[in-house]
């Protein structure tokens, strides 16, 4: 049994006080943010006081480093820069050494609401699924307006999918997503280093893990440029392609067990 | 001995050269020295030995002798590159985990030194 996670009554750098579930650890992947990571912490904390928040700056070129610790989050800091893949799975990493049962990622440039947070956790809870998405597309989300390539990404991995996982997934590229311990530590050990999301979708699948979708509104970036630029949309395509077909060879068989 | 194979022959006798001066200077490990090391002693064979180059091309069904040894210089470079590519993923996943664990070490000691601080 890892050790148990810091609980609301002790005092500690990373649960400031109270009632945000003590099992639960939200993570932050964040490069280059500096514009943005004040307020999606200060928000966060408006909704969930006393969550557990780690910061994992991939070596960002700004002072998203230092303004997220001066929040009060816990920020781990990558030496050099590691890209999104492996600074979710250093967050992951840790979460794991640290016990915690829960792990919520969400994006460090505000665009998830902190207020989806809880119905993530609680799915992931009642319903004991390994993986649970913020889907953007699922009945209930709001405010959400892909662009027509995008769309056209996003359809094309829904059919690709679909037959590998078994059932439809409506957002296999959202970043807003929970994981239980199980999840944790296999992503601790296997996580795919580029474009992340989808290829983690094929990882668990091939160990017969389950997820979920459950509605979650997205806005409009608060500052800052996103990583998936049209240039690299035919790339983001023709990596996570392999990527997935990468994970299919590496099936070794299907237990729900974790390894 | 046709020029083209004075050429390789002199090439590949600098590669070797250059491959074994930087072994000694450890810039090259040893281990990774072999592939150009072998790599070095089949196009020196292949230079100094006047009958294997038209007995390959004949085999190979090609008229043209260049075009033989410019396909095995390809060939033998294809695997050296290859074996680089391994070696490479292998030092970047190695290169990932250390990264990810230095951070995580600093986090540890970061966390206890200000948990120390607030006692």
């Amino acid at each position: 049994m890892p050790a148990a996670p810091m609980t609301a009554t002790q005092t500690h750098p990373d649960s400031l006080v109270v009632n945000a579930p003590a099992d639960m650890l939200v993570l932050i992947p964040a490069y280059n943010e500096s514009a943005c990571i004040a307020n999606v912490l200060r928000e966060l904390w408006e909704v969930l006081p006393g969550c557990a928040v780690v910061v994992v700056d991939d070596c960002s070129a700004d002072d998203t480093a230092h303004i997220a610790e001066r929040a009060g989050a816990g920020v781990l800091r990558l030496p050099h820069h590691l890209g999104l893949g492996g600074g979710v799975q250093a967050g992951y990493k840790l979460a794991f050494e640290l016990g915690y049962e829960y792990v919520i990622r969400i994006d460090g440039d505000g665009q998830h609401d902190p207020r989806d947070i809880m119905r993530i956790y609680q799915t992931l809870k009642e319903t004991g699924v390994e993986m649970v998405i913020g889907s953007r597309f699922v009945p209930g989300s709001s405010g959400y307006r892909t662009t027509f390539l995008r769309g056209i990404v996003i359809q094309c991995f829904r059919w690709m999918l679909r037959p590998i996982l078994g059932r439809p997934v409506r957002d296999p590229t959202s970043g807003f997503v929970g994981v239980n311990r199980a999840a944790l530590g296999v992503f601790s050990r296997v996580f795919p280093l580029e474009y992340p999301e989808i290829e983690a979708l094929v990882v668990l699948q091939r160990r017969a893990f389950r997820f979920r979708e459950v509605p979650c509104s997205m806005r409009p970036r608060a500052a800052g440029e996103s990583s998936i630029t049209l240039w690299r949309s035919m790339g983001f395509v023709a990596h996570v392609l392999l990527g997935v077909f990468v994970n299919i060879l590496k099936f070794d068989g299907r237990t729900r067990g974790g390894n | 001995m046709p020029p083209i194979q004075v050429f390789l022959a002199a090439i590949t006798l600098v590669l070797i050269c250059a491959v074994l001066v930087q072994v000694r200077r450890a810039h090259i490990r040893v281990e990774y020295s072999v592939s150009w090391l072998v790599a070095g002693v089949l196009l020196l064979l292949v230079a100094l030995c006047p009958g294997l180059l038209p007995y390959l091309a004949d085999t190979l069904g090609l008229d043209d002798r260049p075009l033989t040894l410019l396909l095995l210089v390809g060939c033998i470079f294809l695997f050296v590159l290859f074996r680089l590519s391994i070696v490479v993923s292998s030092l970047k996943d190695n290169n990932i985990a250390l990264a990810q664990r230095l951070a995580i070490l600093e986090y540890h000691l970061n966390r206890n030194r200000r948990y120390e601080e607030n006692r």
